[in-house]
């Protein structure tokens, strides 16, 4: 269950980077490929959120598909595996998007 | 609305760049084990250090949820080891190494053997600052592996084959597993051994050995 310790590090993050404002919501991409499960991650948020700035923040998880080109004959295409080779038969791939674990904003409550 | 983009692992990889960085100063292979449980790491790792204990002086960090058994295993075949024990934790992280290293005190030009978690998930995944991911895939285990967990033969340079002993009593294909292996990472190269009988451990040695060389080359 390593995505305890990714939620940890998104709320120590997200607190730091709040300088002790509230924080109303955090959006995260997560990619395809990155190793880690959305609903795990959102399982722990709130038991790991408890307590903090992030205390009853919102956890929006933005999925990101995979999406490769390939260096043979430079065509983009979306990939559902971590392998899939391109239709003109090459296995020389760079990957474009599905690998992504990162915090994109989070939303801070306005002072009243 | 705050920007942040904040990569998650940010820190765990500066504190494995950290690692890195000791180890190229110390001109010290780092290579971190990888499997799952039972696949033999740590008798390839006694073996290894028995074998190889006038050429090459070898240390270990062994990662396990629970127990010193390991640690004392690589004691008793002769090397200094520390046993990071993770409790819950699923994988070792580049911070455990760094404490780690600091009471295991390694040699300069040596070599620090990681046995990481018996896991082929989350270890793919958290950089240590070892020089490669060494993958072991015993053939008591399906030859689709590789295609099952394709994030850790992608991340891994190489793939060890171990138990090859027992191949006339399970159904086991070399040849598929090293072609699934390759499905997922065409770079990765394969050796067959059997820690036991000691059957190719010629190539995993030349291996090290030319790891090794290289190691101090860089540093």
């Amino acid at each position: 269950m390593h995505e305890l310790g990714i939620t940890r590090n998104i709320v120590s993050i997200v607190e730091e980077a709040a300088k002790g404002r509230r924080v109303k919501r955090v959006t995260l991409d997560v990619g395809q490929f990155s190793g880690v499960m959305p609903d795990a991650i959102l399982f722990c948020f709130d038991i790991v959120a408890k307590g903090t700035l992030l205390d009853g923040a919102l956890l929006d998880i933005q999925k990101i598909a995979g999406r490769a080109r390939c260096r043979s004959c430079g065509g983009a295409f979306d990939t559902t595996t971590l392998y899939q080779a391109c239709a003109c038969g090459s296995r020389a791939i760079d990957r474009l998007a599905g690998e992504e674990l990162k915090i994109r904003e989070m939303e801070i409550e306005e002072a009243p | 609305m705050v920007e942040l983009e904040a990569q998650i692992l940010a820190k765990n990889d500066m504190l494995a760049a950290k690692n890195r960085g000791w180890f190229a100063g110390r001109e010290i292979l780092a290579l971190n084990l990888v499997s799952s449980p039972g696949s033999g790491k740590t008798t390839l790792l006694e073996r290894t250090i028995r074998d190889l204990k006038d050429r090459m002086p070898i240390s270990v960090i062994e990662g396990d949820q629970a127990t010193a058994n390991d640690g004392e295993r690589i004691r008793a075949a002769g090397a200094a080891a520390v046993q990071v024990n993770t409790g819950a934790g699923c994988h070792l992280e580049a911070d455990m190494i760094a404490k780690g290293l600091a009471e295991l005190k390694p040699a300069v030009g040596s070599v620090v053997m990681v046995e990481n978690v018996g896991n082929l998930v989350c270890p793919a995944m958290f950089d240590l600052g070892e020089r490669a991911k060494v993958v072991i895939l015993s053939v008591t285990e399906g030859d689709d592996k590789p295609l099952k967990y394709p994030h850790m033969f992608r991340a891994a340079e190489i793939m060890v084959i171990n138990k090859t002993d027992l191949l006339p009593h399970v159904d086991f294909n070399v040849e598929e597993a090293i072609a699934n292996a390759q499905t997922v990472n065409p770079q990765i190269r394969a050796i067959q051994v059997s820690a036991k009988t000691g059957d190719g451990l010629a190539s995993w040695y030349d291996w090290l050995q030319g790891e090794a060389a290289q190691a101090r080359l860089a540093g």
